[in-house]
């Protein structure tokens, strides 16, 4: 990965110091970031990453929240972006969550290690009594060297003593690696940081400032490591022996417990997203306000300076106009649908849940070449498949997301296609229903287990850290939420924009009905269905639930209505998430994965038409 | 014998941890070669929950078993 400097991204002012706050995930270091900066935050997306960069400031200071992570080195997209944040810091604020000091104090010290000047910001105090210990915060202050503020963030109690603090931030005390000198100081040129992430082997490091990485990671660490467990032999005490509420923890991975939790989590998950925002929501918002309201609005004011039959309105304001239809699918469809998502997936990030659901389906997914991990772009993906192409990021190595990809496009119906899919087979009666789970599932199994088998190379395993259960804050929960839906307008929102435009241009240039004469041959002779299904198939790629609403006014036998459902699933994704395909693998690996989309969607259909 | 034989309720020591990356990360999460852990709970054909002190780590089960583990007979402090 490249390097950028933060100061091309985050603007600090000559005479002003960069302030980071760094920390492992869930610590609540957003929480301390909105305190110091107030609500004047900006976020920006971290080059080339999904990875988001909140700065704001702080007097004349520049503050930066870093993504969460366990140590500074460039194992995945988080942590680089990290390291290149810290790297560039005047001052580090490090949010540690005080009940978990054996899994944080790491970085701790790997920060203390690079010689950057470090307040340690003791969070979570509130809980530390409950769950029986004493944590002796004058010893740890004492061996760390550095100011420890004991804080509870989301009730800014300490924030003050925070704030005063910063003043006393100090170098600390550097764990004694025991490397010959010759190893430690070859550059004197470097600053201590780099000069650190060399020794640790960091290859990008390293090749920024034309070195050759070192290979004292394992000494290095495991110096690290002996003293986090002396330092919490000395200052942490337990006083009550490991009872605390770990049933719930064990009920949520073991399989019996585990999985109906989980059916129960979809369960009100469904309700919410599918029935109360995909029916009620949507209703209002797309058919009312953007139907009868803003779309009429919009076409008139285009029809005053363009007539109704030229290019520049059919682009702008026709069928699948940009100004028309883009704006409605995004703003009446996608954006309450997408917001439900994220505002579960924070609850269940929030609370400490997501990381079980991700140890209780491993099993299942490593049968794909996946991990647990995968299982959130694919509980995304039943909400748009865009957004959970994006999402394919976190995933550990090329293949899994070349895999995940995949699923995605194939096998996953995203919610602005449910909706239609689940009316139209609940029309037809339950059995068809059941048979198109059927068909889908079978095909995302075999396809699954087939790409494990094809693809080189070896996928990762899965190793996470479980964090405590905790009831998630409705604030936080509403803050994550709102940024991750900014993020997913700011991400796929263009990219609905282009795809409307190039069907719009498709449509003008004769281009969409020779695609779907095409397809004419395919759809009566193979799935036999009357000719006008291939308009619906066309459609869809415009937009997923166009495809099946389109079918709704075919006189279709329930067999029919099967078929169809089946292939306009597992055939290729709404342009927007070919667009993002294309744009997150490589034109190669993204024509080959629509190409099967495309190819195993007629085949699927196709058979289940002759077998019916 | 490997971690992923490890059974519910057992303290162990790890011993071996082969990946220098899977190591790296171990390390940071205090499963470290020699550290010694608590097996809390196994998922049937799936991963193997560790804890140490108040720390819960998922690790694969392919993973698992390429770690080395040895089973503490006595009392020991985790």
């Amino acid at each position: 990965m490249s390097h950028c400097h933060v100061d091309k991204i985050v603007d600090v002012p000559t005479g002003s110091r960069q302030i980071v706050l760094a920390g492992n995930p869930n610590v609540g270091k957003s929480v301390v970031f909105h305190e110091l900066t107030g609500v004047y935050a900006d976020v920006s997306n971290y080059p080339g990453t999904t990875v988001e960069l909140f700065h704001g400031r702080f007097g004349d200071d520049v503050v930066i929240d870093t993504p969460g992570i366990y140590g500074v080195s460039s194992f995945n997209e988080e942590e680089v972006v990290a390291r290149d944040v810290i790297i560039d810091a005047d001052l580090i604020i490090n949010v540690v969550d005080a009940v978990h000091l054996d899994r944080d104090l790491f970085l701790t010290l790997q920060l203390i290690d690079m010689g950057k000047p470090v307040v340690v910001a003791l969070n979570m105090m509130d809980e530390v009594e409950r769950a029986g210990q004493k944590i002796n915060i004058s010893r740890l202050k004492e061996m760390l060297g550095v100011p420890v503020i004991p804080i509870v963030a989301v009730e800014k109690r300490g924030l003050a003593e925070l704030k005063n603090s910063l003043s006393q931030a100090a170098q600390g005390i550097p764990t004694e690696l025991g490397i010959p000198q010759a190893a430690a100081a070859s550059e004197t040129e470097l600053s201590r940081a780099a000069q650190l992430l060399i020794l640790e082997g960091d290859e990008d490091v390293a090749a920024r400032y034309r070195q050759q990485p070192a290979s004292y990671r394992d000494h290095i660490y495991g110096k690290r490591r002996e003293r986090v467990n002396a330092i919490i032999d000395d200052a942490v005490e337990d006083t009550q022996s490991r009872a605390g509420s770990q049933l719930l923890s064990r009920l949520m991975v073991k399989p019996l417990t585990g999985i109906p939790l989980l059916g129960l989590t979809l369960f009100l998950m469904y309700q919410v997203v599918g029935v109360f925002i995909a029916g009620n929501v949507v209703d209002l918002l797309e058919g009312t306000v953007m139907g009868e309201y803003y779309e009429p609005l919009m076409r008139s004011l285009i029809g005053r300076f363009a007539a109704e039959n030229s290019v520049i309105y059919e682009i702008l304001a026709g069928e699948f106009g940009i100004l028309t239809m883009t704006i409605t699918y995004l703003v009446g469809l996608l954006l309450p649908l997408v917001m439900g998502f994220y505002l579960f997936l924070s609850i269940l990030e929030d609370s400490g849940y997501m990381p079980r659901i991700a140890t209780l389906v491993d099993r299942v997914l490593t049968k794909f070449g996946l991990n647990g991990r995968a299982v959130i772009p694919m509980i995304l993906g039943l909400g748009c498949v865009t957004m959970a192409t994006i999402t394919t990021r976190i995933l550990g190595s090329r293949r899994e997301r070349i895999i995940a990809t995949m699923l995605l496009a194939l096998a996953i119906p995203c919610s602005a296609q449910l909706g239609v899919i689940t009316g139209m087979l609940g029309a037809v009666g339950g059995w068809y229903f059941a048979l198109y789970i059927l068909v889908i599932f079978v095909t995302l199994v075999v396809i699954g287990t087939v790409l494990n088998r094809l693809l080189p190379g070896q996928s990762t395993d899965l190793l996470i850290d479980l964090p405590t259960l905790r009831l998630p804050r409705p604030v936080n929960v509403l803050r994550k939420t709102v940024n991750k839906t900014k993020m997913f307008v700011f991400e796929a929102g263009p990219l609905f924009f282009l795809g409307a435009l190039i069907i719009s241009v498709m449509k003008v240039t004769g281009l969409l009905e020779a695609v779907q004469s095409f397809l004419y041959p395919l759809t009566v002779g193979w799935l036999e269905l009357p000719r006008q299904a291939s308009t619906a198939f066309i459609m869809g790629i415009v937009r997923r639930d166009f495809g099946a609403a389109g079918l709704y006014d075919m006189a279709l036998t329930p067999e029919q209505t099967l078929v169809s459902l089946i292939t306009i699933t597992l055939f290729v994704p709404c342009i927007a998430s070919m667009i993002v395909v294309f744009k997150e693998r490589n034109w190669k690996e993204g024509l080959a994965i629509l190409v099967s989309c495309f190819a195993i969607a007629f085949t699927v259909g196709g058979l289940v038409a002759k077998i019916l | 014998m490997t971690l992923a034989q490890a059974r519910p309720g057992q303290l162990l020591r790890i011993s071996q941890i082969p990946d220098p990356v899977v190591r790296a990360q171990a390390t940071r999460f205090g499963i470290n070669e020699g550290a010694d852990v608590e097996c809390f709970e196994v998922v049937p054909r799936g991963p193997i929950i560790l804890r140490k002190r108040r720390q819960e780590i998922a690790v694969g089960r392919r993973l698992a078993e390429k770690i080395g583990i040895e089973l503490h007979k006595g009392q020991v402090r985790i």
